[in-house]
């Protein structure tokens, strides 16, 4: 017997279908991935098996946990359900544990809801659940807080709270999205391990094809609230059905096609040298405070029309570099050059006058534009970095040329930034950053945020764009899968030092550091799967 | 900390009014015209003294009474009307206007510029106003001028705080990082980018400073140093009534709740403007 059945799920809020038909099931000990880009209803199916949806929510269809319906049951019901029968981890950890509460309460509150067991007792099972889920009794005592804990460690605390009570079915909201790869793959492998241990049903929502083809055994794949392919995992190589399926899958090992080579005996357009990067300590009455040394003495150059990746997981102090070199923060030592002249010593008009050179596209599409001013205002922000503004006739006509550029209407001008989908608002994003001509452009996680879809076409328009105009990119991400297709070198950083650097497919093929080797077997990898894949079918 | 919150022009279009906000606002001009018409026109001249018809209950003629000089209190509390207001206005105007650029210089330039004014504005919050307002008119002799800087003075590090505290976290914000690849100068960020993104706060803070103001006005003058007779002021009125509240009630009532009606129509002027700029609080409703 399946310990989730849906059937014919229907879902509107209002008057908007939000779930339309979708039937799924999943067995004991098996785990099955449910794939979509954002608004494709993955979240909201998980809600529903909760009975979490939202006040206004309209469902029709069958809902069975354990052979019982539990669709439209009355709340009181689903509290005695969720917990103890169904548990669920969410993206992000930090938000989903109470801060001001020991982590073995926060486990044992779980069980004491649902158990009439002493407290004594609750902490007795939290303290077995912590364990299991890989939190030893030696590192990590019950009285520990949240914030003394890494991300890894908090989502570990998530799962033992989801587990606690042994439920039949787990829900993992892109549990790992927000992780750095190494700990995403640990905390792939304890989920993967709990399911067989306990004969667990797991649903993993993700919007992550190679996740899911490294963990699931069954994968679901859903588009504007339809299932629309439900297949064994091992179709992802030998081929889904589905067109949509079929893109999904395109887009995620989407390579763009890049003509330009960067121009090797050329002086290189930004050029950095033995950067040091200290943050103070808080300060002290007496003696030195300390320091923490963020970026350590790192060097790179890039040369005309070369892409070059910059990876390294959280606090590896690869935005703070990119702080530096952008002359946003001060370096303690060494030098950054864009085509030649220090950025680092300029100030004033001799300031502007290099950031022209060099310009910025950050990660976050929502938090990267004024919410008060249009788009015209937004692009023409740049044209600060001119000795002689143009006109606004001219003003006009260049902003106007430039979003057409980077794929949007001209109409796009007069209209406010939350107007934007995430992938309109990133091409913006780039416009402002062109508009100056600039040789080099930093790219901050910058398709981090995007779905899959979206993310291929703005790397697309990256690379014509680098082929026209002879730019380079210095992609700055925690994801190797980025970088791969897109970059010439490969710069990889660990704890404020550049560990390993080389050509993006040597450093793939033959990682020489222990670190890159161990962040590239971390990396969940749908291109290197898929291309063998092919050559064996063809 | 205080989150500051980013509205966009359409959405606040289409965002319902709080209930808060619109009684707020009716009390608040209802005050606001009775100062007004107190400019032109009062039932009785606010000074007239009248010993035959002093300390009248309220009645058709005095709709308030009258005091122990027979002066009418309905014609004293609309002539204290503009009295109250223009203080608190203006104490507040002197503290946005003072404190809001403190507070923007201390976040944009940091270190110990953020220090000096910070630890200045402790030492003014740490000060009383009560005392300040001693010393001033020992220095200036009393009036309505001392209670203005006095209460200003007072209200400069609420707005340096408030202020300093939101556009330190629109600091890190992307769009400012943008502004500043952009080549534009923190002064000029300040203005453009960090300023319009914390005018909702600030237009709150100031409807609740501004009531805050009408009670230190009350205050001042119900020790004498505010407004000096025979100007009428709410605070002096409460203060003459201390003495009759036995046999004269309303001559502490009616001041009293003057006082009380401005006060809740700006506190909850304030209340709803804090709605209705936070997104997550009109979602609610």
């Amino acid at each position: 017997m399946s310990v989730l059945d849906i059937r014919d799920l229907n879902l509107t809020i209002g008057s908007t279908p939000i779930l339309k038909n979708v039937s799924l099931s999943v067995a004991p000990g098996e785990i099955l991935g449910l794939v979509g880009e954002s608004g494709s209803g993955k979240s909201m199916t998980a809600l529903a098996v909760l009975g979490l949806t939202p006040p206004r929510a309209t469902m029709t269809g069958d809902i069975r946990l354990n052979g019982r319906v539990i669709s439209n049951a009355p709340d009181a019901l689903m509290q005695q359900v969720r917990g103890r029968e169904v548990g669920i981890v969410f993206q992000e950890p930090m938000t989903a544990l109470n801060p001001v509460m020991t982590i073995g309460d926060q486990v044992a509150e779980t069980v004491r809801l649902h158990r009439k067991v002493s407290r004594k007792a609750a902490l007795a099972v939290a303290r077995s659940v912590l364990d299991r889920v890989g939190l030893p009794a030696d590192r990590f005592p019950l009285t520990r807080y949240p914030h003394e804990l890494s991300g890894g460690q908090r989502q570990r605390v998530a799962i033992a709270i989801a587990i606690a009570l042994t439920p039949k079915l787990l829900i993992a909201d892109e549990a790992t999205t927000a992780l750095d790869v190494t700990t995403q793959a640990q905390v792939l492998d304890l989920l993967k391990r709990l399911v067989r241990e306990d004969g667990m049903g797991l649903i993993l929502i993700t919007h992550d094809l190679a996740v899911v083809a490294e963990t699931c055994d069954r994968l679901a794949v859903m588009k504007d609230g339809e299932l629309v392919e439900a297949a064994p995992v091992g179709r992802i190589r030998t081929g889904m059905t589905h067109p949509y399926s079929q893109r999904l899958l395109a887009n995620a090992t989407h390579a763009p096609v890049r003509r330009s080579r960067p121009q090797a005996g050329a002086a290189p357009v930004l050029e950095v040298q033995g950067l040091v990067r200290d943050y103070g300590g808080a300060p002290v009455l007496f003696g030195k405070s300390k320091t923490f040394r963020a970026v350590d003495d790192v060097s790179l150059s890039i040369q005309p029309g070369e892409s070059v990746g910059l990876v390294g997981e959280s606090g590896c102090g690869k935005s703070t570099l990119l702080r530096a070199i952008l002359a946003l923060e001060p370096p303690q030592a060494g030098r950054v050059r864009v085509k030649g002249r220090d950025i680092t010593a300029a100030r004033g008009a001799a300031l502007k006058t290099i950031r022209r050179d060099i310009q910025v596209v950050f990660q976050d599409p929502y938090g990267s534009f004024d919410p008060r001013w249009k788009v015209r205002d937004l692009v023409a922000e740049n044209f600060h970095l001119l000795d002689t503004r143009p006109a606004p006739s001219e003003a006009r006509r260049r902003i106007d040329e430039m979003l057409e550029r980077v794929g949007l209407n001209s109409s796009a001008a007069d209209r406010y930034p939350h107007e934007f989908s995430g992938g309109q608002r990133q091409r913006i994003a780039i416009a402002r950053a062109l508009i100056t001509e600039p040789s080099v452009i930093c790219l901050d996680e910058a398709v981090s945020a995007l779905d899959v879809s979206v993310r291929a076409q703005v790397l697309d328009l990256l690379a014509d764009l680098s082929d026209r105009l002879g730019l380079s990119y210095l992609f700055v991400t925690h994801d190797l899968s980025v970088v791969r297709t897109v970059t010439d070198r490969l710069l990889v950083m660990q704890a404020g030092k550049i560990v390993e650097q080389g050509e993006t497919a040597a450093v793939f093929a033959a990682p020489s550091h222990p670190y890159t080797q161990k962040l590239l077997a971390a990396t969940p990898d749908l291109v290197r799967n898929h291309a063998l894949e092919k050559e064996t079918v063809g | 900390m205080t989150e500051v919150v980013a509205l966009s022009p359409s959405t606040a279009a289409r965002a319902r009014w709080p209930l808060s906000l619109v009684v707020g606002l009716i009390l608040t001009a209802g005050v606001i015209a009775t100062a007004l018409i107190a400019l032109v026109w009062t039932p009785y001249d606010p000074a007239a003294v009248d010993i035959a018809a002093k300390l009248t209950a309220p009645s058709a003629a005095h709709w308030m009474g009258t005091d122990h000089f027979g002066r009418d209190v309905l014609s004293m509390i609309m002539a204290g009307a503009q009295n109250s207001l223009i203080v608190a206005l203006v104490a507040v105007g002197v503290g946005a206007g003072v404190g809001t650029p403190l507070g923007l210089l201390a976040a944009a330039r940091g270190g110990w510029i953020d220090e000096l004014v910070m630890r200045g504005n402790d030492l003014i919050f740490a000060f009383p106003a009560l005392l300040l307002a001693v010393m001033i008119t020992a220095v200036m002799g009393p009036g309505a001028i001392n209670a203005i800087i006095a209460i200003g003075v007072f209200n400069i590090p609420v707005f340096t705080r408030v202020a300093r505290g939101a556009a330190q976290g629109l600091w890190t914000r992307e769009y400012v990082l943008a502004a500043r690849t952009a080549g534009k100068s923190r002064a000029l960020i300040s203005v453009q980018h960090i300023l319009p993104n914390l005018m909702s706060l600030l237009i709150v803070q100031a409807a609740i400073q501004f009531a805050v103001g009408i009670v230190a006005e009350a205050g001042l003058s119900y020790v004498g140093l505010g407004a000096q007779p025979p100007a009428p002021s709410w605070g002096r009125m409460l203060a003459e009534a201390q003495t009759m509240i036995g046999f004269a009630p309303w001559l502490a009532i009616m001041p009293g709740l003057a006082i009380f009606v401005t006060v809740l129509g700006l506190s909850l002027t304030g209340d709803g403007l804090r709605d209705l700029f936070d997104p997550r609080v009109r979602r609610e409703r």
